[in-house]
């Protein structure tokens, strides 16, 4: 036990994890034509983020104290956690206005084909 | 009256009244536009007097020079130089000739702009012009000098295109500064040789560095002169650059009466007075104006021959009076000159007021074969007139008569070329006789040539004025040059003239004088007996009527070698090569490189939410992969060595 980390679970595969879900939500972005399944796939990359934030923080705080840099370490490991909470309110936020966004773009052009709504082209 | 009066005071009183007409001019009563207009003058022709008596009195407070120093204005390295007045005897001369004879003009003003739309205008530009003609006369230093020699400049632009409306009034104006411009550069030039070889622009300080050095002959000295003159030449109208004068003639009369005969056209020849020094080191140069004094002096005199245009003839005539001062100035008769100045001050300002009374009197007509008879019309400005007339012909005891002859004799008496100098002096005597004769009959005697104008003459605000300029020019030259010399001696240097032959100057005199006769009786039989005959030698010699009719030309053949090639290389080399195909084709080379890029990146703005989207990953991927990939070992692993910071 001489790691940094504890052993439990692997760190990398809570970080694979992260980005098969963070990949999964970029692709969803770039492939999806509906306006609700892209904002979707925006909240799963924010939530895969936040794995990445918390996996980090669980690491860190159950270090082996017996190793350089540990104290400092948990000394700062809340820090992630507090950070997935500052995520998910902006993810809370955005949602809302994201959704009022996405009505009133329906009733405007009674499509939500993300295709179709082009006005920003020159 | 012996108060003393700072010297600033001079200046400023005018361009204060510059300022509240300048300003609020339109908004005032014309009254008080006019009560500030005239007290102006009046303050500075007053503070003068006071400073006069002040420094010439029985008491004097005041050493002579009188000089007063309120700042420093540029003061780098070796370059000093400060916002100093001089009053001395030459200068307290021209101050009075130009606030008093400004101060007369002033009142007639009154009268001859009551009804321009622009008379606050008119008397704000004419207070501008005496704080700058002030300013060049007080200044201490050729720089400050400058200063009031270029504000001249302006208000004389300003006056001659006064009735801007007039395209010719607005092409004069034109023509007179940049004609000017060409003079400015030679003035220019001599102050940078004077700083270069004295290291100061104080013309009292110039003074004492070449007296105690007699080494300072010729060489450096004769270009500090040569471009002097060149400066003077433009300002005085002499030749090359006399053009711009006749043309200045759109201005108002009274302004051609104040700027371009009495006082700012004779700056050059206070310039040459006032750097006489520098020109009595160099012979050449004092030759070469000379020279040029006495060509113009002809030349303006023949052109003005067959002039029609009344203001014409006597813009001519100014050009040729200001030849003689000049022709004075070159044979170092530099009290004579200043003499010549202050008595051609007074007649040509009253030959001009008075045609202006004319013009005035019969409806803005100049042409002087539309006048005639006007003698029993107008008889105050035909007295007046007149005694300008004889004045200006230089018979005794009129003023002309005694500057005139103090000029031609030390012509006469100068060694080198003297007595040509003084022939050519004398036929212009004669030349002028006529010619002034000749306007005077012209408009004054025979039957009215245009019967349906119904002449009235001019109200006392510019009768007055003429009166007392007429009793000037009658009495002003009475002071003799003995005297007048005598008094200028400190500033200008004694009479250079050999005092063992008072005979000789008698017999000159007698001899001017019998000239002037001649030509007024030659006018007299052209102009009063024989009528017809004028014509008919215009017939006789066709080509020479025809050459000075047209002036010889002169503005033809400056528009054909210098305004035409200037043109033509300002169109086609700077405006089409350099501006157009050089400056214009790097602007239209980057504004195209803009374009064309902006066209090819413009599709990438698709408004398609998803392509941006792909972008943004590509880049995020793209920087990942820059982070992430330890490329230094992937080169090394095909053989590239990165060499970072010396390792």
């Amino acid at each position: 036990m001489s790691s940094l980390f504890s052993q439990d679970v692997p760190l990398y595969w809570y970080l694979l994890l992260s980005a098969i879900l963070f990949a999964l939500g970029v692709l969803g972005f770039l492939i999806k034509r509906n306006l609700i399944t892209v904002f979707m796939s925006i909240e799963l990359m924010l939530n895969a983020v936040n794995l990445s934030f918390v996996t980090f923080a669980h690491q860190w705080q159950y270090c082996d104290a017996a190793v350089q840099g540990c104290l400092v370490a948990q000394a700062h490991a809340v820090k992630g956690q507090i950070f997935v909470f500052f995520v998910m309110m902006v993810a809370a936020a955005e949602a809302a206005v994201g959704l009022a966004i996405i009505i009133a773009v329906f009733r405007a052009r009674a499509t939500l084909a993300v295709d179709r709504i082009d006005l920003m082209k020159l | 009256m012996t108060a003393i009066f700072p010297l600033w005071l001079i200046p400023l009183l005018p361009f204060a009244g510059f300022l509240i007409n300048g300003l609020l001019g339109r908004r005032l009563p014309k009254a008080f536009v006019t009560a500030v207009a005239l007290l102006a003058p009046l303050g500075s022709f007053v503070a003068l007097l006071g400073n006069a008596f002040g420094m010439f009195g029985d008491m004097p407070m005041l050493g002579i020079p009188h000089a007063e120093t309120f700042g420093t204005w540029i003061n780098i390295g070796t370059l000093h130089v400060d916002f100093s007045f001089v009053l001395d005897q030459l200068s307290l001369v021209m101050l009075l000739v130009i606030t008093g004879v400004g101060f007369l003009i002033h009142i007639y003003s009154v009268g001859y702009m009551a009804h321009d739309e622009g008379y606050a205008r008119y008397f704000s530009y004419l207070n501008l012009f005496l704080f700058f003609m002030t300013t060049l006369v007080l200044a201490g230093n050729a720089l400050l000098m400058f200063v009031g020699w270029e504000g001249v400049g302006l208000a004389s632009y300003l006056l001659i295109g006064f009735w801007f409306n007039k395209p010719s009034a607005a092409e004069a104006g034109k023509k007179a500064f940049i004609v000017n411009r060409i003079g400015d550069v030679g003035f220019l030039i001599a102050m940078f040789f004077l700083l270069a070889n004295f290291g100061t622009l104080t013309f009292s300080e110039i003074a004492t560095k070449l007296g105690q050095d007699p080494g300072w002959t010729g060489g450096v000295v004769t270009v500090i002169a040569l471009c002097m003159l060149l400066g003077a030449t433009g300002k005085s109208a002499q030749l090359p650059l006399y053009i711009w004068l006749p043309d200045a003639m759109e201005g108002p009369t009274p302004v051609s009466a104040l700027i371009h005969a009495a006082t700012m056209v004779t700056a050059g020849v206070y310039m040459i007075a006032r750097n006489h020094v520098l020109f009595d080191h160099s012979p050449f140069a004092l030759g070469t104006v000379a020279v040029i004094g006495a060509a113009t002096a002809l030349f303006a005199a023949t052109i003005g021959l067959v002039q029609n245009d009344i203001k014409r003839v006597l813009a001519y005539s100014t050009i040729s009076q200001l030849g003689y001062m000049f022709l004075g100035c070159g044979v170092a008769a530099y009290s004579a000159a200043i003499f010549h100045l202050m008595t051609h001050a007074f007649f040509k300002a009253l030959l001009f007021l008075a045609a202006g009374s004319v013009i005035h009197a019969i409806g803005g007509e100049q042409d002087m074969r539309k006048m005639g008879g006007l003698r029993k019309k107008l008889p105050i400005t035909f007295y007046t007139m007149t005694a300008g007339v004889i004045a200006i012909a230089g018979i005794f005891p009129f003023a002309g008569f005694f500057s005139k002859d103090a000029i031609l004799y030390a012509a006469f008496q100068q060694g080198n070329g003297g007595k040509a100098l003084w022939f050519v002096g004398l036929l212009t005597a004669l030349l002028t006789a006529f010619y002034m004769f000749r306007l005077w009959y012209l408009t004054f005697f025979g039957e009215s040539r245009s019967p349906d104008v119904h002449p009235h003459e001019s109200p006392w605000s510019m009768l007055g004025p003429l009166v007392i300029l007429a009793l000037l020019s009658v009495a002003g030259g009475w002071i003799g040059i003995e005297r007048f010399a005598a008094f200028l001696a400190p500033a200008v240097g004694p009479r250079a003239v050999d005092p063992g032959t008072g005979n000789l100057e008698l017999i000159l005199s007698i001899v001017a004088v019998a000239v002037a006769l001649i030509g007024w009786y030659i006018a007299h039989a052209f102009y009063s007996q024989k009528t017809e005959r004028p014509a008919e030698l215009a017939v006789a010699l066709p080509s020479g009527y025809k050459l000075l009719a047209n002036k010889y030309y002169v503005d033809e053949i400056y528009n054909a070698t210098i305004v035409k090639p200037l043109l033509a290389t300002s169109t086609y080399f700077l405006g089409w090569v350099v501006d157009k195909a050089i400056i214009g084709g790097l602007a239209w080379l980057l504004g195209g490189i803009a374009i064309f890029a902006g066209a090819l990146l413009q599709r990438w703005q698709s408004g398609n939410i998803r392509s941006y989207a792909a972008w943004l990953a590509a880049g995020a991927a793209a920087v990942l992969l820059f982070v992430v990939v330890p490329w230094s070992l992937v080169l090394a692993s095909i053989g590239i060595h990165l060499n970072w910071a010396g390792h």
